[in-house]
């Protein structure tokens, strides 16, 4: 595992709000990192500043101080037009409601990654079927998110987060607004696709879940603590 | 990439179909009222100018007003006709008169002229031939008349040849002119009789010539001018004596009002267009607010700041080219069936007017969708993902 490649590597990440005039230290010199097919959950209690730690690792938002090399590139030096190209290229984001996009059929959602990254036609089809392919869901490839369930939808966001082969994918929350049961499928999945090789983060609050990722690091008051092979 | 915003834009418009119709409405009625309003101007101005080009474009009316003692005769109309700029004079003396033939009279103009009148004012002859210059010289008792005149005084009889009495006169018929269609003209000569100079004056008995007509060798303004400085030589220099109608000037000035016209109305349209863009800004702004969640997806996955703006100006631009084209269409139609209600005028859509309402309609989809479409760009991921839950 040691001689693995580094994917996510952070550095006394500090990131502070003002909210209402008053300093809130979401994170507060937080530091982690995370090696190439590793299957990560980070856990918390909201407010503990899990999602400013997800947003800085998806490249939403940029640190106020500290190191943070993705892939061995330092994500601060760059402009949000280049961050938005990094999201497109290195990151697979999954959200806790989805975010699917209503007005679109789930092969349109799938494929959107790929127009942004200016995949030619033909080159798209191909990678998105595939994509479906892995998450079973290649014969509702017509259907809307309306007409699909929450564990379909959720995997269907799996796929556009699969589509586009990122280096990292990132889950927010994904059985959040699921029941149990579907809750289970989605982990199942995510276990299937860390066997194929790729490198999972998720975050929860549920520790039933985080336990059944590889490595577990909890986070509290903005800082970081692992909690290594629970 | 354009391929997929125009696809894009085109989902977003066809998902909300009433308001985008309702937002396309300003610019459908602005294209319209554009269009169908320039093109009602244009037609209209085609249709003034056609009649005035037709009574000669080239020619000069002028009447002596206070001879002063010294009238005009036929040798002096030579004398005018000798300068370089002057083609052509002919005299164009008339007086109403009752003309007979049969149990059939009316009341017809008179005209005593001479054969270069026919050149001058680009009459044609439907059958015979004009006045010629032995008849002028012979006083010869022969007419020519228009086609209104045939048929009013024989009906559906040829005239040709036939004899027509006019104050007790009998004249031999020579001649029938080609019906004029234009609606000036024939107000302006009425039921026309052409004779010739010395025996219309005889019969008025006053041999000078009142009136004439010119014809330019080359603009109009030079013979004008050579006529002026003819005329007020002759005429103590006092200009009042006498009146030159330049048909040519009568027509540049309506051309004058005319263009301020089109200038006025499409000015008017305009605002409503402007109008329109506003509408167009307006639904963009809530558009995107509504859609903020939407722009969060997007960015989140990786769209940049040029993708989002480019969405939302294409679809800004989208609507409005496609309000364009609906507002085309109507203008089209109801210029038809103006068209068909005015009968004599026909409207028709220049391509001026069609690329001046195009242009201008982007224009406004552009300025008044840049906004909105910024705005949408500049949204933070984060804040946009978290909108509305």
């Amino acid at each position: 595992m040691q001689n693995k490649k580094t994917v996510i590597s952070m550095k006394e990440i500090t990131k502070i709000y003002n909210v209402g005039g008053e300093e809130v230290r979401a994170l507060d010199g937080a530091s982690l990192e995370i090696r190439e097919g590793e299957f990560v959950s980070i856990i918390g209690p909201s407010g503990s500043g899990k999602s400013t730690l997800m947003n800085i690792m998806g490249c939403l938002d940029v640190q106020d101080s500290g190191k943070y090399l993705l892939d061995n590139q330092a994500i601060e030096s760059y402009s949000e037009e280049e961050l938005a190209k990094i999201r497109n290229k290195k990151i697979g984001f999954i959200f806790q409601n989805f975010n699917l996009l209503s007005r679109m059929t789930a092969f349109a959602n799938v494929e959107l990654p790929l127009i942004y990254q200016k995949v030619p036609a033909s080159k798209r089809k191909e990678l998105v079927k595939e994509a479906l392919a892995q998450v079973g869901l290649l014969e509702r490839s017509e259907h809307k998110p309306s007409e699909l369930s929450g564990g379909q939808q959720q995997r269907v966001a799996i796929a556009r987060a699969l589509a586009t082969k990122p280096s990292i994918l990132l889950a927010d929350e994904p059985t959040g607004n699921l029941d149990s049961k579907t809750g289970e499928e989605i982990i199942r999945l995510f276990k299937e696709l860390h066997k194929k090789g790729h490198t999972i983060v998720f975050i929860t609050h549920n520790d039933d879940i985080a336990r059944q990722a590889q490595r577990c690091i909890r986070i509290m008051d903005g800082r970081v603590t692992e909690v290594d092979g629970v | 990439m354009i391929i997929q915003s125009v696809k894009m834009a085109w989902e977003s418009i066809t998902s909300n179909k009433l308001r985008s119709f309702l937002t396309m409405l300003g610019i459908i009625i602005g294209v319209l009222s554009l269009v169908v309003m320039v093109s009602l101007v244009n037609g209209a101005t085609g249709a003034v100018t056609d009649q005035i080009n037709s009574l000669g474009n080239d020619m000069l009316s002028v009447a002596v007003l206070d001879d002063k003692g010294v009238p005009l005769r036929l040798e002096d109309l030579q004398t005018i006709q000798a300068d370089d700029a002057v083609l052509q004079v002919a005299p164009s003396v008339s007086a109403q008169m009752t003309a007979k033939h049969g149990y059939k009279d009316a009341f017809v103009s008179v005209y005593g002229t001479t054969s270069a009148y026919y050149d001058i004012n680009g009459l044609e002859l439907e059958c015979g031939r004009f006045i010629k210059t032995v008849d002028v010289e012979n006083a010869s008792y022969v007419a020519v008349i228009s086609k209104e005149a045939e048929e009013e005084l024989f009906g559906d009889d040829s005239a040709l040849g036939e004899t027509l009495n006019i104050s007790g006169r009998a004249f031999k018929i020579v001649g029938v002119l080609k019906e004029n269609d234009s609606m000036i003209s024939m107000m302006v000569s009425g039921l026309a009789v052409y004779v010739p100079y010395t025996v219309e004056s005889r019969m008025a008995g006053q041999p000078y010539v009142s009136s004439f007509c010119v014809s330019a060798r080359n603009a109009t303004d030079e013979a004008e001018k050579a006529v002026k400085d003819y005329l007020l030589a002759r005429f103590a220099k006092d200009d009042n004596a006498f009146a030159i109608i330049n048909i040519s000037s009568v027509s540049d000035a309506m051309s004058t009002v005319t263009d301020t016209l089109s200038l006025l109305l499409g000015g008017v349209a305009a605002i409503s267009l402007l109008v329109g863009g506003i509408g167009i800004m307006n639904i963009m702004l809530v558009s995107v607010t509504e859609r903020t969640k939407e722009i969060g997806i997007r960015k989140a996955i990786g769209a940049g700041r040029k993708s989002i703006l480019m969405q939302f100006l294409i679809e800004a631009l989208m609507l409005s080219l496609l309000g364009c084209t609906i507002g085309l269409v109507f203008s089209w139609l109801i210029l038809e069936i103006v068209s068909v209600i005015a009968g004599s005028i026909t409207f028709t859509m220049s391509f001026g007017t069609v690329a001046l309402a195009v242009i201008f309609s982007s224009a406004i989809g552009l300025l008044f969708g840049l906004y909105p479409a910024n705005k949408a760009a500049k949204k933070h991921p984060i804040e946009a993902l978290r909108y509305g839950g």
